[in-house]
């Protein structure tokens, strides 16, 4: 049992609109952080810039609000000087994606020890409403009056593009589904995305609209469970089965379709290929995969750097400045 | 020309090594370097690479170069002009006779001087001597054959026997200035010591060089010898580069502190062999990583040093302006953050392996808003050492990112440097919190006196703090957008900085009645100071303030500036540090001398330049 409740993680009064998604992420994440039950004082909350990054200032944590898209960035250094540390990282898809795109894929091919949290509504809200690399082609914005004319990023293509080893998604009105993949990413080692969808209420109304209540989730959405065969619907009446080199919805009792030929979930399958054929479903032919979606071991960076000085201290025969500098050609003068 | 085996006595004698990119002309120039080291005369180099990894062989852009100043007392530069000019092949003679004494001798491999050679060099005719007017001593020796027979019965193949020629070269310039070859030979061995038949092989071509030079004492009138005067202080030597003794100075504070020393780097030249360096030293704890943009570099230092190490980046100018956005949230963050600036020419891309000064103004105030930041530019390549200490131990101790300037000349330059105690060095204490604070402490609290906030670092129970680039309240650290406050807070970043201590600048030279004081900052110390020494001798009253601090600037500037009649500020850029000296000093009207060339000062120039002002 964990000492910590989620009050020791709570500090101040959040000043994001009312009901915006962030509201319902920070609940989730101190109420995660209290199950998990690590100190306060030994968690790092490193943000950039954006509605979402005035997060670490709700944290009773250490926490640091930085630049615009530096955050993975700044949260790599924090996690490589101190790998004691528990550090996350929160962004959202302007901050993550568009001005931090080149640190959110080289802080996943590294495999950094970071939570990497992505707050996605699609929008840029505090600069208030302007098209995100997020937002669907043709969406209309204040910056897009006429629509855009370019296709969005899918953050889990990104990620596994860039070799990440964790992704998963949550929405932000459903606690228990973000708490569950958030505890997930703490137990995961290396870098771990966690893609929270969210409603930013003033500038993108209704962005995840189809999974936004339970009701819609229980239509629109899987939630995946790994070693579980992958089924959803109302009902529980539909499956997924594979295609060809697709996947495809089936349901089940329709054309000899059953329980057992609906496919399990194997998060820990290092060829991510099913995976992300998962993460890119989207509505209406597909459901919206929830839960943990990739979660596969491998070395981290900061574990690699830790051990690579320890086996260099171990075979080199200098080991502070003084011994340093008698490995060089030198000379005396008497 | 006359054959005479007469030994002179000189004071002070400029090598320069030349051949193509290949042939290991910065080998032979760092061995000979430290063999004149090693008898106790004093050594000042500077390695000129060309910009291309590899020109075509023999052709004009492919000329490297290797410049060595010995003196019997102290050196404070490589020299303008060589009196020994090595010349491996028509390209090298071509590109670098410019940089030749007309009093110089000239040593080339007539093997190297055919018509397929000439022809790439871009000569019109057989006889490049002629052709281009020389009238120097020429050591003409067909050095190429002379390897071949002398490693004939090595087992070498036909490339790696011709890799030897730049031994030859060195033999011949051991014999010419009568220096022992054991030193050269103890290096070969230390250098190869996993192929020790190639050493064997090398030393025995130095051997046949120095022979060859012997025996037919060539066609010079002299062979020299540069006898050590002015004794250094006793102690252990080792000739070192800024780049390298700037990586050991960092290395050097982060043990003193008892700090993790983290680089966050990207590769730029001329700054990479400080990440190279310290990438070395996993065994003293270093960490360093290669990020993916310069951004991460300094972001992710700004990170370790949240973290509670001392984060550190490395990067010329173009590398600047991308970190200028996390040095500035290390100004509000009141973090410390070193970042290095090998400064190279610019703008732009500019002349990536060549010096300048030109990043001062962009170091001082290249940043968004009221963004003061401490300065230090090193003056010399041993200098950079210290000037890393200093910059470490004021990032520590006043919580805030320094610039530590340097350049590409004095750090791919060297000298002799004495190995420093770490004992001697002041002690580096960060104004960490103590136990007491707790419960009563915010993240902006500042010490009364030193206007330095206090050092919470993760991981300490009690202290649980949020920092961000939002402003905040000067008193409790929440996000903070009150005017007053603001302006508060702006005055209080500023006094930090203003209030850290630096050393007074010192004047050398005629400090009581010059005529002219010399006014420079950071790595051209060692042309300002021989230019003084020039005019010295020439009886001129001349004074020299070299400024190392450079923000915030010593005590005594103002009246070190005013002290004397005339004054010129000389640097290699259009007159930044002049600029910043006039904003800082009222009624400062000084001459300027500036020069943007890539390449260092020549004193001769100098001299002239300043001599006339002293005329006027």
């Amino acid at each position: 049992m964990s000492e910590y409740t989620a009050k020791d993680f709570k500090k101040g009064q959040p000043r994001w609109c009312p009901g915006c998604g962030d509201h319902f992420f920070l609940a989730s994440l101190q109420k995660a952080m209290a199950e998990i039950g690590i100190a306060p004082y030994d968690i790092a909350v490193i943000s950039g810039i954006g509605c979402s990054s005035r997060l670490p200032h709700y944290m009773a944590t250490y926490g640091m609000n930085t630049i615009h898209g530096r955050a993975a960035a700044i949260a790599t250094g924090c996690k490589i000087a101190n790998p004691n540390l528990t550090v996350w990282q929160v962004s959202g898809d302007g901050d993550g994606l568009a001005i931090g795109g080149n640190h959110f894929i080289h802080t996943n091919r590294r495999n950094i020890d970071l939570n990497m949290i992505l707050l996605n509504n699609r929008i840029y809200g505090l600069t208030k409403g302007q098209y995100s690399p997020t937002s669907p082609r043709g969406f209309v914005s204040k910056s897009s009056p006429y629509g855009t004319v370019e296709d969005p990023f899918r953050p889990a293509e990104l990620c596994f593009g860039a070799r990440g080893h964790f992704f998963a998604r949550a929405v932000a009105t459903d606690a228990p589904g973000t708490i569950e993949i958030l505890k997930a990413a703490q137990a995961h080692k290396g870098a771990s995305v966690c893609e929270i969808l969210q409603n930013c209420i003033i500038f993108n109304n209704g962005t995840h609209e189809s999974v936004h209540t339970p009701e819609g989730r229980a239509k629109n959405a899987i939630y995946l469970e790994h070693g579980k065969p992958m089924i959803f619907g109302e009902n529980k009446e539909f499956g997924l089965v594979q295609e060809g080199f697709g996947l495809k919805v089936a349901k089940i009792g329709e054309n000899g379709i059953t329980e057992k030929d609906i496919l399990v979930h194997d998060a820990h399958c290092e060829d991510n290929t099913l995976q992300l054929k998962l993460a890119l479903m989207e509505g209406p032919d597909f459901p919206i995969a929830l839960g943990v979606i990739r979660d596969v071991e491998a070395p981290t960076y900061n574990d690699a750097i830790e051990e690579q000085i320890e086996d260099v201290k171990s075979k080199k025969t200098y080991h502070n400045f003084q011994e340093l500098l008698m490995t060089n050609d030198t000379w005396e003068v008497k | 020309m006359t054959k005479n085996a007469n030994v002179e006595d000189l004071d002070h004698v400029v090598v320069r090594f030349s051949g193509d990119s290949g042939d290991g002309m910065q080998l032979a120039g760092n061995i000979f370097s430290t063999i004149s080291a090693t008898v106790g005369n004093d050594i000042c180099t500077f390695p000129d690479y060309p910009a291309d990894i590899r020109a075509p062989q023999g052709s004009l852009t492919g000329v490297s170069g290797f410049q060595v100043h010995i003196g019997a007392g102290k050196v404070f530069t490589p020299g303008d002009k060589c009196d020994v000019l090595v010349a491996m092949n028509p390209a090298a003679l071509k590109t670098q006779y410019k940089f030749c004494k007309p009093t110089g001798a000239i040593i080339i491999d007539t093997d190297c001087f055919n018509e397929v050679d000439l022809k790439k060099a871009e000569f019109q005719t057989l006889n490049a001597i002629e052709e281009m007017g020389i009238k120097n001593d020429v050591i003409a020796a067909p050095i190429t054959q002379m390897v071949k027979d002398c490693l004939a019965d090595s087992g070498m193949d036909n490339k790696a026997i011709l890799k030897c020629r730049n031994m030859f070269a060195l033999g011949l310039v051991c014999w010419l200035f009568n220096r022992d070859l054991t030193v050269a030979a103890n290096m070969l061995k230390e250098k190869f010591v996993k192929k020790p038949g190639l050493a064997e092989s090398n030393i025995k071509v130095i051997q046949a060089g120095y022979d060859y030079g012997h025996n037919t004492h060539s066609s010079v009138s002299h062979t020299y010898t540069i006898e050590t005067k002015e004794k250094k202080g006793k102690g252990i030597f080792m000739d070192i580069n800024g780049n390298k003794a700037t990586a050991y100075g960092m290395i050097a504070a982060a043990e003193k502190a008892g700090l993790k020393l983290y680089l966050g780097s990207y590769p730029i030249t001329p700054a990479t062999d400080v990440l190279h360096e310290l990438a070395k030293h996993k065994s003293l704890g270093v960490t360093t990583v290669q990020c993916e943009d310069e951004i991460a570099g300094c972001a992710s230092a700004v990170g370790a040093s949240f973290a509670g190490a001392l984060g550190c980046t490395s990067t010329s100018g173009p590398g600047i302006c991308l970190k200028s956005e996390a040095m500035n949230l290390a100004v509000i963050l009141e973090l410390p953050l070193v970042v290095l600036d090998v400064q190279r020419g610019g703008p732009a891309t500019g002349l990536p392996t060549k010096s300048e000064q030109t990043d001062l103004l962009q170091c001082l105030f290249g940043r968004n808003g009221e963004s003061p930041m401490p300065v230090i530019a090193a003056i010399s390549p041993t200098d950079c050492f210290d000037a890393a200490y200093s910059a470490c131990k004021m990032a520590l101790e006043h919580m805030t990112p320094v610039v530590l300037m340097t350049d590409a000349f004095i750090a791919n330059g060297s000298a002799a440097w004495k190995l420093p105690n770490l004992e001697e060095y002041p002690a580096i204490n960060p104004p960490y919190v103590t136990s007491e604070m707790k419960g009563n402490w915010a993240p902006y609290q500042r010490n009364p006196e030193t206007g330095v906030r206090y050092w919470a670092t993760p991981g300490t129970e009690g202290f649980c703090h949020i920092l961000g680039g939002l402003e905040k309240d000067n008193k409790t650290g929440a996000i903070s957008t009150n005017p007053e406050n603001h302006d508060l807070m702006t005055h209080l970043r500023q006094d930090k900085i203003d209030k850290i201590p630096v050393p007074d600048v010192e004047v050398l030279g005629d400090k009581d009645d010059a005529e002219l004081l010399i006014v420079g900052f950071g790595g051209t110390f060692g042309h300002l100071h021989a230019s003084m020494d020039e005019m010295r001798a020439a009886g001129k009253k001349v004074a020299l303030a070299h400024f190392k601090f450079v923000n915030p600037l010593p005590k005594n500037t103002a009246s070190v500036l005013k002290k004397y009649k005339k004054v010129v500020v000389a640097e290699q850029n259009l007159g930044q540090f002049a600029g910043w000296l006039r904003m800082k000093v009222d009624n400062f009207a000084p001459y300027q001398f500036n020069e943007v060339k890539g390449q260092p000062f020549a004193v001769s120039d100098l001299v002239k330049a300043f001599t006339e002002i002293y005329n006027k």
